[in-house]
């Protein structure tokens, strides 16, 4: 077994159990933590693929942002375990029933999967010799497909700002700090020396 | 013998004594790095500092490493087992990892990969878990809250550190650690540097890292004046010590960052004067002797304020740097003092 394929089946068989664990393990931190381990494999199957750039987002924005949110909500979580087993056994013929019509689903969208003959080439090859992928990625989405980057990212954009109006509230019976003002403080306007006599107090 | 070294084996050995040797210049430096940040801690301060073991007091970490090692592991009875102990260890691994792509002279680099600065930042945003479970394997209220405080601070400050690496991109042209600093060659010696073209974000540059190694004045995880020692508080003996040196070894990276990104590398900054990595070891040296000062002199910051400075500051301005360097990169302004890419290649 060569040193390449070693490693393919070493990330390839961590991305499964990994994925395997997450449904699997009782407790819900320790999913996100499979969770975890299953994008750093699927991260290094990239790395083996050539497409070093997309492993390393996947591990800054998949590993290190979203699965840390992830983690953050699940943390503070005040789960019955027991419970919440109880409640999945209850469930557990609509789960299997879910799980087989995705997985038919799936099986029936590969079966008639279709490419075109000059796909497998494209595949074996999908950037030119010489080019980095970062270059080749940055090509595409900044030169070929400008206008549908930049739409993608205005979608984003209209997403978030509705997110933030639907939650934020403005209350005005809260004292807010004034940074600023409190900067441009100084000992004048802040306070005042008095010579208290003795026995008179202010 | 040059027949061996192109075999499996013999790549996997030389790959396994150059990491070797990697680490233990990391482990070495980390010994006299800890001595140092006390002196020069104590010098700030008008005591002596460290001064009984071995010469100077040299040998004081060592002495304290042996103490932690042989003292008794306290595990929480409540707590996860293996996640208690995973956090440590990761938090240690992790922070030697991103050395591997760390060069010390044009040749002297363990793995010459064209996305290092991204393997570099993917890594240390990796080493938030160390601290998150940690916190929460504890099973235990100071921890927990400890490390909810720094997961958020470090995420918060990675944003900014990552627009300003942006920056330096866009200059450079190339995500090579190799080509950056190629790229800040010239025959002006320091004046070609990238911390005269991009000045302010070498400022930022600096406190979102002092943020993000959880350094003082932002060393709110372990703040122990309200969360007693933050997320670390039920670790002791040897899981401790992983914790520590864990956050030594980041701070030296981001050390190493800031020498590779705005000062450098291993340039000589007198033309004239050969290049090497005797340089690059002093620029180290000297932006460690900054986070120690800064330690020594600047108060700790309140919560409320890291955050703010994080989100509504440094994101915005580092943001604003981007869109304006992409533009003087573009136009070439100032002869190409911005764009860096017609001599990286």
């Amino acid at each position: 077994m060569t040193a390449f394929a070693f490693t393919f089946y070493l990330f390839g068989v961590t991305a499964v159990i990994a994925g395997l664990m997450v449904v699997l393990a009782r407790n819900p931190v320790h999913s996100v933590l499979w969770l975890i381990l299953a994008f750093i494999s699927s991260a290094g199957l990239f790395v083996l693929m050539g497409a070093e750039f997309v492993a390393m987002l996947l591990m800054i924005v998949y590993v290190g942002a979203v699965a840390v949110l992830f983690l953050f909500v699940v943390m503070m979580l005040d789960i019955d375990f027991a419970e919440l087993k109880e409640d999945l056994l209850r469930h557990k013929l609509l789960g299997f029933l879910i799980g087989g019509v995705i997985l038919g689903q799936l099986g029936f969208g590969f079966a008639t999967w279709r490419t075109a003959d000059a796909a497998g080439g494209l595949r074996m090859a999908p950037i030119e010799p010489g080019v980095t992928n970062t270059h080749a990625l940055g090509m595409l989405l900044y030169d070929k497909y400008l206008l549908l980057f930049q739409v993608s990212g205005l979608v984003l954009l209209v997403a978030m700002i509705g997110a933030i109006l639907l939650t934020i509230r403005h209350r005005r019976d809260v004292k807010r700090q004034d940074v600023l003002a409190q900067m441009y403080r100084d000992p004048a306007q802040a306070m005042e020396l008095k010579d208290v006599k003795p026995g008179q107090g202010l | 013998m040059a027949e061996f070294l192109i075999t499996p084996l013999g790549t996997f050995l030389l790959i396994a004594v150059q990491g070797l040797g990697v680490i233990a210049f990391v482990m070495i430096s980390l010994l006299f790095l800890v001595y140092g940040d006390r002196k020069i801690w104590a010098a700030v301060q008008m005591r002596k500092g460290p001064n009984v073991v071995g010469a100077f007091g040299l040998l004081q970490t060592v002495a304290d490493a042996l103490k932690y090692v042989v003292k008794e592991i306290v595990v929480p009875a409540g707590s996860d087992k293996f996640v208690f102990f995973l956090a440590p260890m990761l938090s240690m691994v992790l922070a030697i990892l991103a050395w591997a792509v760390i060069p010390f002279n044009e040749t002297w680099v363990l793995a010459d990969i064209n996305v290092a600065i991204l393997f570099v930042f993917a890594v240390s945003s990796l080493e938030v878990y160390g601290v998150i479970m940690g916190g929460w394997a504890s099973n235990s209220k100071y921890p927990f809250l400890g490390s909810l405080r720094s997961a958020a601070q470090m995420i918060s400050y990675e944003v900014s550190l990552g627009l300003i690496i942006v920056g330096i991109i866009l200059s450079t042209g190339s995500m090579n650690f190799g080509d950056i600093v190629a790229a800040q060659d010239g025959n002006l010696g320091l004046f070609n540097w990238y911390w005269l073209p991009h000045l302010p974000m070498v400022v930022l540059f600096f406190i979102s890292a002092l943020a993000e190694t959880n350094r003082p004045p932002f060393d709110l995880p372990e703040a122990e004046s309200e969360l007693v020692a933050g997320f670390m508080v039920e670790y002791s003996s040897t899981p401790y010590l992983l914790f520590m040196a864990g956050e030594y070894i980041a701070i030296f990276l981001m050390c190493a960052l800031m020498s590779l990104l705005f000062f450098g590398g291993w340039l000589s900054p007198i033309p004239g004067l050969p290049d090497g990595a005797l340089w690059m070891v002093a620029k180290m040296s000297v932006m460690f002797f900054m986070f120690a000062m800064v330690k020594a002199i600047v108060p700790r910051y309140r919560y409320d304020q890291l955050m703010r400075i994080g989100w509504k500051v440094f994101l915005p301005l580092s943001l604003g740097w981007v869109v304006l360097v992409a533009f003087l990169a573009k136009f070439e302004i100032l002869g190409g003092f911005w764009a860096r890419w017609p001599v990286a290649g």
